[in-house]
């Protein structure tokens, strides 16, 4: 290693002087930048770090200029290299509604945490290569989030489950029947009374019908569910506040102040992409509307849903508790709830808020985490009331899952059975509790005690290891079945592909068990269970459709009345919790990786985290304040220890984390994983026990001598300077005032004063443009997947991103502003411009990047030699050098994924965002075939299409009324590092919040 | 002082400088000459197939459309290659046993498919539609040939880039009308410049399109 591992420690101490000493805005990255460190000074000037291009990957010069010579000697003979002879495999029967070389798609959904969410996937010649949301589903509106990107790389793991274990030898489906003929025999004959079965949430009503059957024919039987990112809380909330769990479903179109303690509505819920869809139509201004939306975030450690907010307070997970009590004594909820937050700073914050509640009366909304305590979830539920939201911008319906429960005491049960000898037969569908579940459980110890263990997973993880039998499971892209939304709309999930590795699915084993012969297959059941419930008046029909479709229109659930119980609320009200010196920790499914379920995603893997834009690690988060208490600096690794056990892990700074609070992610420190997620991170569910499941306190944390190398892209491609306005924002008050705020004080070159030629093109037919808003861009990444996706992105690896040479055509980067504990986060989806007078054309000097009649600034593959002089001439810093050969060529399951409309890249040639010249190819071609031009709306981009905010807009500019010529002249627009005169056609809205005059920065900071 | 080098010398170098002018010329024409080259090109190279299939017999022979079996031409990017069943909707019937025909009766019989020699094959980083071709007026033998006098396929043209620009440059020359396409005895009448230029305004080709045919995201993506 050339690079050290640690920086010499950073002075946080002269980092704030710095910071309360600039004036004006003033956006930084990272605290290297601030303290202008000479790494960083240097990072911003060179492309690349010092050494990331050159050879140090083992071989010594000498050998390496050996190979060179050599290599240069037979350059000239690799060019007579006839093409090889390759053939062409028609079908033998060719389906019928299949054209090669023209894509199909079909509806489907994927299952996250229990909850559907509709799909639809995208196949060429009958294999699936990108999924995206399904525009007719409500939870969807066409919008993916990051894992429904990913899931496809999943589909095509190579480390994927291939076969039946059973007692660590490879068995066959038929093995597995024979076994559960006899078990089910065994268990006959007692009722089921040694039998169980442990999922995940189910929403799936056939699987619903199944259990249903299979605990009537097993009395004694039991069924337990266990989600490790379980709403628990959120569930015992509701009864707690109305005496049974009931579902919150929120309208975010419909609030005009929204307050979320802790919530991350934006990222993590299950309903995300339709909340973050309407959250962001309420921020969306223009000329005729100047409403926006307030959000106020109360969180522990910046999320998704917190950079977002216009107010955000951090504060401890713990004492979040004190804000919803303070805020119901101030409303008049009730009597001596607490009034003291035991925070000065906070009382003039929340007298603020609670001011423009009470003016927001029925258009509001107040919602709290699923890591806040029950009690919390409550006190929501008696504010909204209070407010008179409910049935305005909040309503109750039924829960959407299959027999809710509290999943920790479900498991604990379970947990304790296997102790006391009770379970005989255990089947565990998927959720890796070995892994997963609370350490205090012990449930290793106890699922290798259960003599009959049997696990249905996607992949030999740490719970397959311990189960007697191992049963493959298909991929949802190969399998039949269907489950619900969060609002409880039927969505029906239909297989692209016949199963790779011949998994089975839930429905299968469970019917397998009534022995009905023969053995019926997914389709069969899922059809049986709709057909029995007679849905429709012509089944066939309807069942067509509802597959055609891939949601059942009209099955979100109904309004549901409920009654509050103030008394049973209050009376539950414990001692007010005092704000406590000791460290808390708190539990965080990662952003990438989840539970540790995508923990062998490369894609997934490498994205940088949306806040820390960590990737490949997770970290131990900490606050800057308690950083410089305890003389803490960044790879430093430190030992927690939280009731008596201890893990150990690198530290990161992250700005905005409150004081007292160390966030750990889970999903990491995987021991049994395929090969991508082998040795990432450490496993952070060690500490993590049902007492503190969330969060806990009196976490106890020694520095040791060891330093970790973490890498974060959040210094990559440094723009900052303080004379350029790269990011511009304002206050709604200030657009409200002057529209027109933006173009102030810009400097906007005249188009003819440029040394271009600026006849060459003229744009006669279509002139592609996007515009990328910057007040709804929640920085979640589904841009950045699905252009991965799309573009058949190589993944590169830890060592690589270290270097910056990570691949990803768009970026986002965060910006922060103002103080290191509480500043304002500003994210900014950064692809190429597609310059008009495009620096980076000019000096190849291969003409391998050129521009086009349309307005494209390309970059032609099998011309590019690989000078790099384009990358060192662009000004936004968007082009990727592929170093090595990051494609995986090898890897026969992979093939199939990538996008056959798309070059598979090659090692030594730049690469960059095309805006999707497949698709506009596809489209123009279609549209010539018609004589027509390209309607409005025919082109979608990756990034927009994935879009959950609707950010990005892309279109013709030439088009009369285009959506995206219209942002154009919108007040907002700007051009980044406009004064260049590059003439960039994609532009940005600057950024707008909707602060509240009355809270002062000094009242946060 | 007695001179170094003899008069003779004199010649000598002079055939030294042209030998070298020779040889460099000479060199890069021979590189050129066996880049242009059938062996290199492959053009009029016939390629053995797993079965014979003869294009002279059944489209001069039989008269079967182009589309009779490449069926996605007008459709998609794809020309399409006849699933094993089109070849058995008339060798189910007729040369039912032949021994040619082994190969196509053993795919329909295990389901696998018949393994054809790619005739004409571009590079990945190319993306070629043939129905944008196909609608614009461009005829299947102004790529493929004369294939129907091909016992055995072979391909008629280098697909080099020059030779795809030369049509990109300049469409007049090699368009025809719609209904010529499938045609593959059309021979290009003798004002073809006058009637290639009509087509072009005929089939929405125009001026500033001219010009867009030559850009690189034509075809490289």
């Amino acid at each position: 290693m050339k690079t050290p591992h640690t920086a010499p420690q950073l002075d946080l101490a002269a980092v704030r002087a710095r910071l309360n000493g600039a004036r004006g805005q003033q956006y930084w990255r990272s605290l290297d930048e601030i303290a202008e460190t000479p790494e960083f000074k240097e990072m911003l000037q060179r492309e690349f770090p010092n050494g990331a291009s050159e050879w140090d990957d083992g071989v010594s010069r000498r050998s390496f200029l050996k190979m060179a010579a050599a290599s240069l000697a037979l350059a000239g003979l690799t060019a007579c290299t006839k093409q090889p002879v390759r053939q062409i495999l028609p079908y033998v029967k060719q389906p019928e509604e299949l054209v090669p070389g023209e894509p199909l798609f079909y509806a489907t959904s994927m299952q996250m945490g229990g909850y559907a969410t509709g799909a639809l996937a995208t196949s060429r010649e009958g294999h699936p290569i990108k999924v995206d949301g399904n525009p007719e589903h409500p939870g969807s509106l066409g919008a993916s989030s990051v894992w429904m990107q990913a899931s496809i790389m999943d589909l095509y793991d190579p480390d994927r489950s291939q076969a039946f274990v059973h007692n660590g030898e490879i068995s066959t489906w038929a093995d597995f029947l024979f076994e559960l003929n006899q078990l089910t025999h065994d268990e006959e004959a007692r009722q089921g009374a040694g039998l169980r079965f442990l999922t995940e949430t189910i929403t799936s009503p056939t699987l619903a019908a199944q259990f249903e059957a299979l605990l009537k024919k097993f009395p004694q039987a039991k069924w337990h569910q266990f989600d490790s990112i379980s709403r628990d809380n959120v569930r015992e909330g509701t009864r707690l506040a109305f005496g049974e769990f009931v579902e919150t479903q929120y309208r975010f179109d419909q609030a005009a102040v929204i307050l979320s303690l802790e919530s991350d509505f934006l990222y993590t819920h299950a309903q995300r992409l339709r909340y973050t869809r309407d959250f962001t139509d309420g921020r969306r201004v223009s000329a005729g509307r100047s409403d926006m939306n307030r959000l106020y975030v109360v969180e522990s450690t910046p999320t998704v849903t917190g950079t977002m907010a216009d107010h955000r307070f951090p504060l401890g997970s713990g004492e979040v508790e004190n804000v919803a009590r303070a805020i119901a004594q101030r409303l008049g909820a009730g009597e001596n709830l607490g009034t003291e937050t035991q925070n000065p700073r906070l009382e003039g914050w929340l007298s603020a808020l609670v001011r423009d509640l009470e003016s927001n009366r029925g258009k509001s909304i107040i919602l709290a985490g699923e890591g806040q305590a029950p009690i919390v979830h409550a006190l929501c539920h008696l504010l909204n009331d209070k407010l008179g939201n409910v049935g305005k911008t909040l309503f109750y319906t039924q829960p959407a899952e299959f027999r809710p429960a509290n999943q920790l005491e479900s498991l604990r049960e379970l947990a304790e059975d296997i102790k006391t000898g009770a379970v005989e037969t255990l089947f565990i569908f998927g959720g890796n509790p070995a892994y997963s579940a609370p350490v205090d459980f012990d449930f290793p110890a106890a699922l290798s005690k259960v003599k009959r263990s049997i696990y249905v997973s996607t992949d030999l993880d740490e719970t397959a290891a311990l189960c007697a039998w191992h049963v493959p499971q298909a991929h949802y892209l190969e399998s039949w079945g269907d489950g619900k939304s969060f609002d409880g709309t039927i969505s029906l999930q239909q297989p692209l592909i016949e199963p790779l590795y011949g998994g089975k699915t839930a429905h299968e084993i469970l019917g397998a068990i009534f022995q009905q012969q023969p053995i019926r297959d997914d389709y069969e059941v899922v059809r049986e269970h709709w057909q029995a419930e007679k849905k429709w008046p012509d089944f066939d029909k309807g069942w067509r459709r509802a597959i055609h479709d891939g949601v059942v229109e009209g099955t979100g659930l109904p309004e549901k009345h409920v009654s509050l119980k103030t008394e049973a609320i209050t009376g539950a009200l414990g001692a007010e919790r005092k704000s406590a010196n000791d460290i808390e920790v708190v539990f965080r499914p990662d952003p990438s990786i989840w539970d540790g379920r995508f923990a062998n995603n490369g894609w997934l893997q490498e994205c940088a985290r949306p806040v820390s834009k960590l990737t490949w690690d997770n970290a131990v988060i900490i606050s800057p304040a308690l950083a410089q208490r305890r003389q803490l600096a960044t790879n430093d690794v430190v030992e927690l220890e939280l009731n008596g056990r201890k893990i150990r892990g690198p530290v990161w700074i992250q700005p905005g984390q409150a004081e007292n609070t160390v966030t750990l992610h889970l999903g990491y420190g995987r021991e049994r994983v395929g090969r991508v997620g082998r040795g990432v991170g450490f496993n952070a569910g060690l500490l993590r026990d049902s007492k503190s499941f969330w969060s806990g306190s009196g976490l106890q944390m020694t520095k040791l001598a060891d330093h970790y190398p973490l890498v974060a892209t959040q210094t990559h491609h440094n723009l900052q300077s303080p004379e350029r306005q790269i990011y511009r924002e304002g206050d709604l008050d200030q657009f409200r005032g002057d529209p027109q705020f933006v173009k102030r004080d810009v400097e906007a070159p005249p188009n003819d004063k440029t040394l271009y030629n600026t006849d060459e093109y003229k744009y006669e037919g279509y002139k592609w443009g996007m515009s990328i808003d910057l007040s709804t861009c929640i920085g979640c990444n589904a841009c950045l997947l699905a252009c991965n996706a799309e573009n058949n992105i190589p993944v590169v690896g830890k060592e690589q991103v270290k270097k910056n040479r990570e691949m990803y055509w768009i970026r986002i980067d965060t910006y922060y502003k103002g103080t290191l504990d509480n500043p304002e986060f500003s994210h900014m989806p950064v692809p190429c411009m597609h310059c008009e007078h495009a620096p980076c054309e000019l000096v190849c000097p291969v003409e391998a990047t050129v521009h086009d009649h349309e307005g494209l600034n390309l970059q032609i593959y099998n011309r590019c030699v690989g000078t790099r002089f384009c990358s060192n001439n662009c000004p936004y810093k968007v082009r990727r050098f592929n170093f090595l050969w990051y494609a995986d060529y090898k890897t026969p399951s992979f093939k199939p994924m990538y996008n056959p409309d798309v070059t598979v890249r090659w090692r030594g040639v730049m690469e960059k965002c095309t805006y999707c010249i497949q698709r506009i190819s596809r489209a123009r071609i279609t549209a010539e075939k018609e004589n027509r031009r390209i309607g409005a709306g025919e082109i979608q981009t990756a990034c927009q299409q994935a879009c959950p905010a609707n950010a990005i807009v892309f279109g013709d500019l030439n088009a009369p009324g285009s959506k995206v010529g219209g942002l154009k002249s919108h007040p907002l627009d700007y051009s980044m590092l406009g004064e260049l005169n590059t003439r960039p056609r994609t532009t940005y809205l600057a950024k707008l919040r909707n602060r509240n005059s009355e809270i002062k920065e000094s009242q946060t900071a | 002082m007695a001179q170094i080098f003899r008069k003779s010398s004199n010649s000598f170098a002079r055939a030294s400088l042209a030998g070298v002018v020779i040889f460099f010329f000479g060199f890069w024409g021979v590189v050129y000459a066996v880049y242009r080259s059938p062996y290199t090109t492959n053009v009029n190279v016939p390629l053995a197939q797993p079965a014979p299939f003869s294009h002279q017999h059944h489209v001069a022979g039989l008269g079967l459309d182009c589309r009779y079996c490449h069926t996605t031409v007008e459709k998609s990017a794809f020309a399409g290659m006849p699933p094993t069943e089109i070849c058995m909707t008339c060798h189910s019937q007729v040369w039912k046993d032949a021994p040619v025909l082994a190969p196509v009766r053993e795919s329909l019989a295990s389901g696998l498919p018949i393994e054809w020699n790619r005739v004409n094959q571009l590079p990945d980083f190319v993306f070629f539609n043939h129905s944008i071709h196909v609608q614009k007026g461009v005829g299947c033998s102004t790529c493929h040939g004369a294939v129907d006098q091909m016992p055995i396929t072979w391909k008629a043209h280098s697909l080099y880039m020059r030779w795809c620009l030369d049509c990109h440059e300049a469409p007049q020359k090699f368009l025809r009308p719609r209904d010529q396409i499938f045609n593959v005895e059309w021979q290009a009448p003798p004002d073809q410049l006058e009637r290639g230029r009509e087509l072009i305004a005929a089939y929405h080709i125009s001026t500033n399109r001219l010009q867009q045919l030559r850009d690189c995201s034509m075809c490289h993506r």
